[in-house]
């Protein structure tokens, strides 16, 4: 987090300061781990082991939050009789179809109550591969899946078929030896973090986790955190001051950037982005949120205020607010699928915004390919990145494999503005909108993000005016008339944002609860509501900390409803009084009738802590007064999750799909459900290949370079790619320091300069030693610092909920001395496939 | 004279992260140095120059099997007793209202006598224009009320800026706690006004010995000595005389 | 120990040859100056022209040596805007401008002929300053940093003093023999000689210097040749010797000096 986050991590530093022990687990020693009190060194993509022994040792140990977990967890729900879990399956559970690698998860559902995975169709029941042909996870927006009625609950947590047992079974085998074989961590090392937390958990203590793309970006991401998050709730760590996890993410406002989506498969608030056979009008689209329960359950107001946001009056009850106007999905059009539709000459035209992949993707030679077939490519960026030049010097010319003359790829370079020449928000890890204004004007031709797709848009429209066509009909409707401001035209940032927060009869709106699903209402993003409440842009607060309470809501504005920490409701115990007046945050005054505290109130501010639902209650109606979790349908936290994940109900240690090691815990090697991107130029790595490799970024870079290695003052404090490795390891290849390597995958083979350091520490899994190869990825070839690029060597395989790839546990081997050039760089990579 | 400024840089919080560097490249519109990979764990940087202000200092250790990560964030001392201000002949270097040590760029005629004088080797000539630079305590930005741009970037306050004084009392501070804390290597540098150089306006708080961070363990002003150098070069002065007298006593 | 093996403080930034060469033509100007006063006042008069053009040469030369490592003529006038006694950069320019004009002015008068008046009295007062001439150059180099310079500071003026002699007894030696220059050569070998071995003592680096070794072993030969009487040729080698021994010297305190950085740490005053 210091080395990704330094900014960020002055609050852990000053968390420090105040008495908090830091613990540090990662593949390498960082400067997070030099200012850490505990530093564990793990073998990357192990982390599930790690984890699920502590859940184990909480359970084991009876170290449980009980209170919590019996009233705010699932812990207490029985699962189905026909439930079989890995105990049971040798690491496959119930339902899994082996020749669609996917699995059917009736079996996992609440016994007395009904399970459904996505959207739309109820009959719907597989995890796997329909859901991975959609990628269905996210269709399940903040809330997760859907459960229709309260299971069947033990209270005591002593039924066999109880959430709490089945925990406690499936991770009896993790144990503090097992993390030692398969993590490679001591196992006093393991007991020594797993004291600390537990110690530090409870009703006068919270202990948060934070996490970054070393979590997600594996074949069993999403089950990391699953794990991290059966973990808080188990110590009742979530929707309280100091508790929760924490996402820490790559580029600023990648928050923003799900919020108000560039996925394809959501629309602003975590809408589902509509299927081209389910939904074949508005009341089949919310038709299965509309009966929800939990405040997903207004999935049908947030949506009509978004068609008219977008349609303004062209969108009517008698059209279906042109719901016909949205876009459909017809399967997976995730960013690697794309790119091998762009091989396969299916996709021609691509906009790069802000992106780098032909450095910054996994395998980029899969990118390269992609983006040398197009007809023709925008990309926008601050400079000349490698993803507009591969045509010219991407490693494939220097190969042969690509020849300049032959590429028809027409190339269009838009400068675009810095942030400081533009106005706009930020939305950090913590919801957080933060407003930045504009200082300088952006130099020459480079214009904002906005301003371009603004006048894109209008220029299309322009074109559009006088067309007959039906298909038109979407972008002739667009409310599209921001106002212009400047000799440029720009489009004022704050009347973007005032579409986004919405309005209504009277004026702009100021909270989500005010929208209607009959076009009374327009909002942008639902979840978004509120930040422009009284017209006032409240991103744009600045009101400093010792002005203000601890929580100091009046700096920027956080969604939703300005609340700082989500699912407060947790921070009171069922009866609405503090677990602690040390944890103290919202809690029931019963002589006001209302929930008071330092944030604003993640529940209905009246609703008092012993309301019980009325039977058949719909949307947050449903939801009883001890029930904190308001997103989802049962208000619970899920341990044990009944649907809506395509690869388990529980997180299970899977090794990744390249690894030297066969995985000890179960006889399933591999997640059985890892989406897979077959292809010649995608092998995937034999047995040739003995050690770990991980990708990772420094402090002084920022991802793929484009805003780095550009830079002189960046580009000096870093100058060379480099590989880190231990003494050891070093000794076993004959690596000099400061020498060269090459480092060799099935995909492709790579240079660097070699960087002999003990803060890479070869690792002991029982018998066997395990020695990583540490690969900041930031360099190609452009810039003022150059080098090969990390990600080349990588291959594109993919976690089957969210298709992140995983770029974090590959397996490589690595020589001395320089990579070879041309033919003989294929031949060498050759050899190796052919080993194996 | 207005209150003495300084800058207390707590050594046990820096995490590295080099952005005391770039402000201050960035802010004082200083060159690059160069694309140079160093070898010499994260630091790419080497030293302090005229071409670099702010250094951050990594240093790998093993200590009982651990790997320690010590990251420092050296900077001009702003000496009480300034080697490099006393023996500039031009008058280039002057002491501010801060009680903060400055070269004006365009009286520096680059005689680079304030080079060696300097005991941290903080200040450096630029090979392109000769002329002497090193840290002003962002002399232009003080004054207006402004933090110096190092202090203002460093995320975990590692680097504070403030009244000597305060900063003095705060560093005591600090350093009782992280020795009731257990850690015993903990020590001040540079804080004591009883030192070689009558205490630094810029002081630190390390976590070892000052050489292996690359600062001299008992740092002294050359001028120190230079009343005893002046008596010395006089005495042998008047043997020239002497000498040369003698010779043409005798005989022809 | 130490940060990769970096020296703390920093090598001089001066060039080589500028900088030692001004300490020793500033040196051999200085003495020079002397003589040539002594010489007038004593009566020599045919020593005192080659003494008068040698100080007149040596400072001139060792100004141009100046301002050649600063970059720029008009640099070196910013040294005579302040006057620093804590500067001995300061104090040398004071002593040398004025130095090195009247030592100009004495040469002019003399060879042209016109107001020789003025140039004895331009020659006097700089065979005045010439003493300091001799010594302040080091001070220059013990007040810094340097560990090998600033450690030597009690005998590095005493050397300076005794080459500075012996280097305008070798001047006079090369032009014509004569007792003064040989006895003051040998007045300069015995100071130079015996406060070389005392600064030995005290700093050790220096003793593995080759040009310290180099200059000793010249200083010896310049002093024994000197003693041959009547012989023209011996006295030229004994000139050059001394010259040859106070480059030498000065080129050794110099090298070492630099080298030091890396090697030895600043003694507490």
């Amino acid at each position: 987090m210091a080395e990704c986050h330094p900014v960020g991590f002055q609050w852990v530093m000053e968390a420090k300061a105040r008495g908090a022990k830091i613990i540090h687990v990662d593949p390498r020693f960082t400067r997070t781990s030099a200012v850490s009190d505990v530093f564990v060194p793990i073998r990357a993509g192990s982390d599930i082991a790690f984890l699920g022994a502590l859940v184990n040792y909480v359970l084991t140990h009876g170290k449980e939050f009980r209170e919590y977990v019996v009233a705010y967890t699932n812990a207490a729900a029985i699962i189905n009789e026909d439930f079989k879990d890995t105990e049971d399956l040798d690491g496959l559970f119930s339902g899994f179809d082996a020749e669609k690698r996917a699995y059917d998860h009736s079996s996992w559902a609440y016994q007395g109550a009904e399970a459904q995975s996505g959207a739309g169709d109820p009959s719907d029941r597989t995890g796997g591969q329909q859901h991975r042909a959609t990628a269905q996870a996210e269709q399940h927006g903040s809330g997760g899946a859907t459960v229709s009625a309260k299971p069947d609950e033990d209270p005591t947590l002593e039924h066999p078929r109880c959430v709490f047992q089945i925990l406690k079974r499936h991770y009896a085998r993790y144990t503090p030896e097992m993390v030692e074989e398969v993590c490679g961590v001591p196992a006093a090392k393991f007991l020594e973090v797993a004291e600390a937390i537990t110690a530090n958990s409870g009703r006068d203590r919270t202990t948060a986790l934070c996490y970054a793309v070393g979590w997600t970006q594996h074949t069993v991401g999403v089950q990391y955190i699953r794990t991290a998050s059966i973990l808080q709730a188990l110590l009742g760590n979530i929707g309280r001051p100091g508790g929760g996890i924490l996402a820490l993410r790559g580029h600023a406002s990648i928050q923003g950037s799900t919020d108000i989506p560039t996925l394809f498969n959501i629309l602003p608030g975590y809408i589902p982005m509509p299927h081209a056979r389910q939904h074949l009008d508005l009341a089949s689209f919310v038709a299965e949120d509309a009966g929800r329960t939990g405040f997903w359950g207004n999935m049908d107001s947030y949506t009509v205020s978004l068609l008219k946001a977008w349609w303004g009056e062209h969108a009517t009850a008698g059209n279906d607010f042109c719901f016909d106007y949205l876009p459909r999905l017809t399967g997976d059009h995730g960013t690697y699928s794309t790119v091998l539709r762009q091989i396969e000459g299916e996709c021609k035209g691509y906009f790069l915004v802000g992106e780098n992949p032909a450095v910054g993707s996994a395998n980029g030679k899969l990118q390269r390919l992609g983006l040398a077939n197009l007809d023709w490519l925008v990309v926008r960026d601050l400079q000349m990145i490698e993803s507009a030049t591969f045509w010219r010097n991407g490693p494939e010319i220097e190969t042969g494999e690509l020849r300049t003359e032959e590429i028809g790829t027409e190339v269009f370079f838009m400068p675009a503005a810095a942030h400081t020449e533009k106005d706009g928000s930020f939305t950090n890890t913590q919801r957080l909108l933060q407003w930045h204004h504009k200082a300088v004007d952006p130099p020459g031709d480079a214009r904002s993000d906005l301003w371009f797709y603004y006048h894109l848009g209008k220029l299309i429209r322009h074109r559009l005016r006088d067309s007959t066509d039906p298909r038109d009909l979407p972008v002739q409707h667009l409310t599209w008339s921001y106002v212009e401001e400047g000799p440029l035209g720009e489009p004022s940032a704050e009347s973007v944002l005032a579409e986004i927060n919405g309005t209504g009869p009277d004026g702009p709106l100021s909270a989500y609860t005010q929208l209607k699903n009959d076009g009374s209402t327009s909002c942008g993003c639902w979840i978004y509501c509120g930040v422009r409440a009284d017209g006032v842009n409240q991103a744009a607060r600045r009101k400093p900390g010792r002005d203000q309470t601890w929580v100091a809501p009046d700096w920027g504005w956080a969604w939703p409803a300005n609340r700082r920490i989500i699912y407060n409701r947790a921070s009171a115990d069922p009866d609405g009084n503090p677990w602690s007046e040390r944890k103290k945050y919202i809690w029931w005054d019963s002589a006001a009738g209302r929930w008071v505290g330092a944030d604003v109130p993640d529940f209905e501010p009246t609703k008092p802590p012993d309301f019980e639902p009325e039977e058949g209650a719909r949307a947050q109606d449903a939801l009883g007064g001890a029930d904190p979790f308001i997103m989802q349908t049962d208000g619970k936290a899920w341990l044990f999750a009944p649907a809506g994940l395509a690869d388990g109900p529980l997180p299970a240690h899977y090794e990744p799909l390249e690894s030297p090691y066969s995985n000890p815990l179960y006889a399933q090697q591999v997640n059985p459900t890892l989406q897979r991107y077959d292809h010649p130029a995608n092998p995937y790595n034999g047995s040739a290949f003995p050690y770990v490799v991980t990708t990772y970024r420094l402090t002084e870079h920022h991802t793929a370079g484009g805003m780095s290695r550009t830079l002189p003052y960046l580009s000096e404090l870093q100058p060379e790619f480099f590989c880190e490795v231990s003494p050891e390891l070093a000794e076993e290849r004959g690596l000099e320091h400061l020498g060269w390597a090459t480092i060799i995958t099935s995909r492709s083979a790579i240079e660097a300069r070699v960087m002999v350091t003990r803060r890479m520490k070869p690792l002991r899994m029982r018998e066997q030693v395990v020695h990583q190869v540490g690969l900041p990825y930031h360099w190609g070839p452009n810039g003022l610092s150059i080098g090969d690029a990390a990600n080349d060597i990588l291959g594109v395989a993919a976690d089957p909920n969210v298709h992140i790839q995983e770029a974090k546990a590959a397996t490589c081997d690595i020589i001395p001395g320089r990579r070879p050039r041309g033919q003989a760089l294929l031949d060498l990579v050759a050899e190796y496939r052919r080993r194996g | 004279m207005t209150e003495r400024m300084g800058f207390f840089t707590d050594t046990s919080v820096c995490i590295g992260c080099k952005a005391c560097e770039v402000a201050c490249k960035t802010w004082n519109d200083i060159p690059a140095d160069g694309v140079d990979l160093l070898g010499m764990s994260y630091d790419n940087t080497g030293s302090l120059d005229a071409n670099t202000w702010r250094h951050v200092a990594f240093i790998e250790q093993t200590v009982q099997d651990d790997t320690r990560w010590l990251m420092s964030s050296d900077v001009c001392k702003h000496c009480t007793e300034a080697g490099c201000l006393d023996v500039c002949p031009t008058g280039a270097l002057f002491r501010t209202e801060f009680d903060t040590v400055v070269v004006q760029a365009d009286i520096c005629n680059g005689c680079g006598y304030c080079v060696p004088a300097c005991p941290f080797g903080v200040i450096d000539r630029r090979e392109d224009d000769g002329r002497a630079w090193k840290c002003t305590m962002c002399y232009d930005r003080i004054g207006d009320g402004l933090m110096p741009a190092c202090a203002t970037a460093c995320p975990t306050e590692s680097i504070q800026y403030g009244p000597l004084d305060e900063l003095r009392e705060r560093a005591d501070e600090r350093l009782a706690e992280l020795h009731s804390r257990g850690q015993a290597d903990a020590r001040l540098y540079g804080h004591s006004p009883d030192d070689g150089v009558g205490g630094a306006g810029a002081f630190f708080l390390l976590l070892d010995e000052p050489e292996v961070y690359g600062l001299p363990s008992n740092p002294v002003v050359t001028t120190r000595d230079l009343p005893a150098m002046w008596k010395r070069a006089g005495l042998a002065a008047v043997a020239v005389a002497a000498g040369v007298a003698v010779s043409f006593l005798g005989r022809r | 120990m130490g940060y990769y093996g970096r020296p703390i403080v920093k090598e001089p930034v001066w060039k080589v040859p500028d900088v030692p060469g001004y300490l020793f033509l500033g040196g051999m100007a200085g003495a020079s100056a002397s003589m040539a006063l002594a010489a007038q006042v004593s009566g020599h008069s045919e020593l005192i022209r080659p003494a008068r053009v040698a100080a007149a040469v040596g400072s001139l030369a060792s100004v141009g040596a100046l301002i050649h490592d600063l970059g720029r003529p008009e640099r070196f006038l910013n040294m005579l805007r302040v006057f620093k006694v804590t500067s001995p950069l300061s104090v040398g320019s004071w002593i040398l401008a004025p130095f090195s004009g009247l030592t100009a002015l004495t040469v002019a008068t003399d060879l042209s002929g016109r107001f020789r008046w003025i140039g004895s009295l331009a020659g006097g007062a700089a065979g005045v300053l010439g003493p300091a001439m001799c010594t302040y150059t080091s001070v220059l180099l013990a007040d810094t940093a340097i560990p090998a310079w600033h450690n030597a500071y009690p005998e590095l003026p005493f050397v300076f003093a005794g080459s500075a002699m012996t280097s305008a007894a070798g001047a006079s030696l090369l032009v014509s023999p004569s007792r003064p220059a040989v006895r003051l050569g040998l007045i300069g070998s015995g100071l130079e000689l015996t406060s070389t071995a005392a600064m030995e003592r005290r700093v050790e680096t220096y003793r593995s210097s080759k040009l310290l070794t180099a200059a000793k072993a010249l200083t010896v030969a310049g002093a024994g040749l000197s003693l041959v009487r009547g012989n023209r040729v011996t006295a030229v080698l004994a000139g050059a010797s001394y010259l040859a021994a106070g480059i030498c010297t000065r080129f050794g305190v110099y090298r070492t000096g630099t080298a030091s950085v890396k090697l030895v740490s600043v003694q507490s005053g």
